[in-house]
């Protein structure tokens, strides 16, 4: 039986039936359909459904919906100030060439938006483990690493 | 003044803005009204006669809109692009040949109800002798997985260039080993997704995560039993290709079948376990390679016999096999080589091109092999590879014709490392450290077969902004952004006025798609003939109103100048409005399309040039082993790309940034562990199979170096692959000089090292 829930993503407050067994990452995508989050493996591995969830970066795909009702939940699309003005990380990743297939990108953009917000001056080495749980097939991580460290002392 | 002001700047991609946003659309984020979602039904067995397949009860199932299998197909095969012998059913006819094959498929309201139904779906099989090892399907007797392929060789090349065991009376030092390498899996992050839409002019609209659109393009009306214009393919953004979203596949045909049974849009995403498990892979190899040098490090000859295990269809194939082979010609100056390549299907997952097709597995066995050589006739390791090093002019034996060529600059700036060995400092007794180079010479948009011809155009929109029009698809790589670049050079304009239209078969040109690195190349010749040709289009009109010849006018800066007298000049999107809107209303759209001059190799016996030009490059890698645990750290790595003309160094060093990533992964990490019974992937997980995250990767220093190609646009070539193929053996042959060990099955894990340095003890 679906359960009725309230979610509140981006600010906005949505009231949504869904089954208990649905997880977070298909209700963003399937009712509220914010893409931006995304399925890369739905098992965990690959970080490309992160999401903030109070703050904190964590897996959209291993969680429940209803599970966060209490929770303000932040998606990529919810980043940004408005559409003419990028978040500073979004900005980076844009100018340093952090991004190729872009799969990995709103995932890796959230991890590190918790990271800095908990560590505003990471380490390179911080930084690395920071986004180790977030894979990225086409980059080596190199211009991640680099944007990440631009956007901290923006 | 600076010679160009698009060209060679390190500017944003032209998508980057919507992938950071979140706002780019991949085929999984699409739908439709009334969207049915597919699930295929895959085979538990490796080796199965299909006896009678029950779709009753599946049907039945509330919410099922269509079960089809087989039997509702023409029998179209896939695969074989090069001799288009295709042999690969989207859903298995009379068997099913390994763990994953697809056997059946749904199409419900939701992705439950087709799990569901997947499940009410009763095949019987009659299990049949499987066989996985590619040397013992070679046997007599082995089960032979096609009819067609005696020894279940599915295509095998042999070559003969000059006299190999004269080379080898002639040398001073002749070694034979054997190297092998594992399944390696392409690992992009997005999985393979379709989404397909019949309507009632018997027309199918079709998005998915192609990396070349129109292979489906060709393929899919056939396989339907359509016209091939009755076909649109439209390209969303695709999350990574790296040679695996090349072909169709099942899903790609099921999703449009599916929509003709139900009259309803259908998607099919599938599971990354699916991809994982099921998906196409790098070629699995077993090879042997002998190699002659004198001694003064001369290469005399090389033979090689390679054994790849294909899997159970022939895929791109015939492209590997010959690629395996032929690469032995380079990047050294080799005047005798033998080759006896063979592609052989098992009952295993399919393997195909991978970036670097074919190519990281030999220059792994020959670059390690020439690290052991050169110990033995005490030479360094850099200055053999200098010393055969092939130069801008050369002709090697089975036929490239090398243009330019960066390869010794690239082996000096590599060398350059050597002075990291005075930082090292004191070790601890349990740790050793070493460097290691591997060089490499790649193809740069090879004629593979058919036609080579890219197309472009190019509009110019009435506020002088332009629409680059291409068939060449961005997976990733960056190439929309390149071909921007190219465009709003040669019109003088910012790349900040170029829109960005993806391919759409329906208004796009022709091009075969995105491989062979051939994309900024060939493509981004024939966007810089369509930009030239808007150009020359827009210089008549500009003539005339600035009094001069059409040839004087330069385009730069968006103004429009003549070139002795720049007092008399006009703003581009003046010139443009003029254009459109005077009496005649001119419609400004370049046009050019570009096909090097090749022709197709001889994949037999390898004959021919298959580039019009080669990419070439050097790596050097710094390693640690810890001597107690057998971990490797790679430390360091220091990539020297000859790329022609770096378009984008950004952009450059992003691909050689990434192809590091992957060749570190097939070095040290990825391995794809089968089932010895059912050779099924018992890792199909990025838990278990292990790609490099942040913390595996060195620091990196990456640098383009610059030939400027005589035919490439700008002067550039590829950039995206070639790098990927030394940096295994830069890794291996760090650990090499650290250990003094040579590992060669990949990946080199804690385990082998640990094996190899108690054998040293030993001895
Ligand atoms: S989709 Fe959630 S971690 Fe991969
Ligand atoms: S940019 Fe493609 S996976 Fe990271």
């Amino acid at each position: 039986m679906k359960q009725l829930i309230s979610l509140n993503v981006n600010g906005e407050t949505h009231e949504l039936a869904v089954f208990p067994w649905r997880t977070l990452q298909e209700v963003i995508r399937e009712e509220l359909k914010l893409t931006g989050t995304k399925k890369g493996c739905d098992t965990g591995d690959c970080g490309a459904c992160t999401v903030l969830l109070d703050g904190r970066a964590v897996l959209s795909c291993l969680l429940l919906a209803v599970r966060c009702q209490d929770a303000e939940i932040v998606t990529i699309e919810g980043l940004a100030e408005s559409k003419d003005r990028l978040h500073p990380l979004q900005e980076a990743f844009v100018n340093h060439g952090a991004i190729q297939c872009g799969f990995c990108t709103p995932g890796v953009i959230l991890t590190a938006k918790a990271l800095l917000d908990s560590n505003p001056n990471p380490t390179k080495e911080e930084i690395r483990v920071g986004i180790s749980g977030n894979l990225c097939r086409c980059t080596g991580y190199a211009k991640i690493i680099e944007a990440i460290q631009a956007a901290q002392s923006a | 003044m600076e010679e160009f002001t698009v060209v060679g700047k390190r500017l944003p991609r032209v998508d980057a803005v919507v992938k950071a946003t979140g706002e780019a659309m991949y085929a999984a984020d699409m739908e439709l009204p009334g969207m049915l979602h597919g699930k295929m039904l895959r085979s538990p067995h490796p080796h199965a006669r299909i006896l009678n397949i029950d779709t009753g009860r599946a049907e039945r199932l509330q919410g099922v809109k269509a079960v089809v299998t087989a039997k509702d197909t023409l029998g179209y095969r896939y695969g074989d692009l090069i001799l288009g012998k295709g042999d690969e059913p989207f859903l298995a006819t009379e068997k099913v040949r390994f763990v994953g094959d697809e056997v059946a498929a749904v199409a419900a309201v939701d992705e439950d109800t087709a799990e569901e139904a997947l499940q009410l779906i009763d095949v019987e099989y009659e299990l049949l002798p499987a066989v996985f090892d590619p040397l013992e399907a070679m046997e007599e007797g082995a089960p032979l997985l096609h009819e067609h392929a005696a020894n279940n060789i599915a295509c095998k090349s042999t070559m003969r260039f000059g006299d190999v065991e004269a080379g080898f009376r002639r040398s001073d030092c002749v070694r034979e080993d054997r190297f092998e390498t594992q399944p390696v899996c392409h690992a992009f992050l997005e999985p393979h997704a379709a989404l397909a839409t019949y309507d009632s002019t018997g027309k199918i609209t079709f998005w998915g995560s192609k990396q070349s659109p129109y292979f489906t393009y060709r393929n899919m009306p056939r396989a339907l039993g359509l016209e091939l214009s009755k076909v649109r393919i439209v390209q969303p953004f695709i999350g990574g290709g790296f040679g695996g979203k090349n072909e169709m596949f099942s899903l790609d045909f099921t999703a449009a079948l599916l929509s003709m049974k139900t009259g309803k849009p259908v998607k099919i995403v599938y599971g990354q376990e699916e991809v994982l498990s099921a998906g196409r892979q790098r070629n699995p190899t077993i090879m042997d390679i002998k190699t002659g040098v004198g001694k003064d490090g001369t290469i005399m000859a090389i033979k090689c016999r390679i054994v790849a295990n294909g899997g159970a269809y022939i895929s791109i194939g015939r492209m590997t096999r010959y690629l395996m082979g032929s690469v032995l010609a380079l990047p050294y100056r080799v005047p005798n080589l033998e080759y006896d390549g063979y592609r052989v299907y098992t009952n295993n997952q399919v393997c195909c091109a991978q970036r670097g097709h074919g190519v990281p597995q030999v220059r792994y066995a020959a670059e390690s092999q020439l690290d052991m050589i050169a110990r033995e006739l005490d030479i360094d390791p850099l200055d053999i590879r200098l010393k055969n090093a092939l130069q801008p002019g050369d002709n090697t034996v089975n036929g490239f014709r090398i243009t330019s060529c960066g390869l010794t600059e690239c082996l000096q700036k590599a060398g350059e490392i050597k002075k990291w060995r005075e930082e090292w400092g004191e070790l601890p007794p349990n740790k050793k450290r070493g460097i290691g180079f591997g060089a490499y010479g790649f193809v740069s948009g090879p004629r593979v077969a058919g036609h080579n011809t890219a197309g472009a155009m190019v509009k110019v929109h009435e506020d002088g902004a332009i629409s680059v029009l291409t068939g060449a698809t961005d997976s990733g790589q960056g190439s929309d952004s390149c071909l921007s670049q190219i465009a709003a050079e040669v019109l003088g304009l910012g790349l900040d006025k170029v829109r960005l239209v993806m391919p759409d078969s329906e208004v796009t040109p022709l091009d075969p798609g995105t491989f062979g690195s051939r994309v900024t190349f060939v493509s981004g010749n024939a966007v810089w003939i369509a930009a030239d040709d808007a150009r020359k289009q827009l210089a008549e009109v500009g003539a005339e109103l600035l009094g001069a010849h059409p040839e004087e006018l330069v385009f730069r800066n968006e103004q429009v100048f003549v070139r002795d007298d720049p007092e008399k000049n006009m703003p581009f999107t003046k010139l443009v409005k003029s254009a459109c809107y005077s009496g005649t209303g001119r419609t400004i759209m370049g046009r050019g399309y570009f096909a090097p001059e090749l022709e197709v190799p001889n994949y037999e016996t390898g004959e021919g040039n298959m580039s019009a030009t080669y990419s070439f490059g050097a790596q050097a890698a710094e390693v640690e082993v810890d001597t107690d645990t057998g971990k490797i750290t790679v430390t360091r790595m220091k990539v020297l790309h000859d790329c022609g003309r770096a378009i984008n160094p950004m952009h450059v060093e992003g691909q050689l940034e990434g192809s590091v990533c992957g060749g570190l992964g097939q070095a040290l990490l990825e391995d794809k562990i089968k089932g010895k019974d059912t050779g099924q992937a018992s890792n199909p997980s990025f838990m278990e199979y292990k790609l490099p995250s942040a913390v595996d990767m060195p620091d990196i220093e990456s640098e383009a170096v610059e030939t400027i190609d005589p035919v490439g646009p700008f002067g550039a070539k590829e950039s995206g692959e070639g790098v990927q193929v030394s940096t295994v053996p830069a890794i291996t042959n760090a650990v090499y000089d650290a250990l003094g060990v040579m590992v060669k099955t990949l990946p080199v894990t804690p385990e082998k090292i640990l094996k190899a340095l108690e054998k040293e003890n030993e001895e």
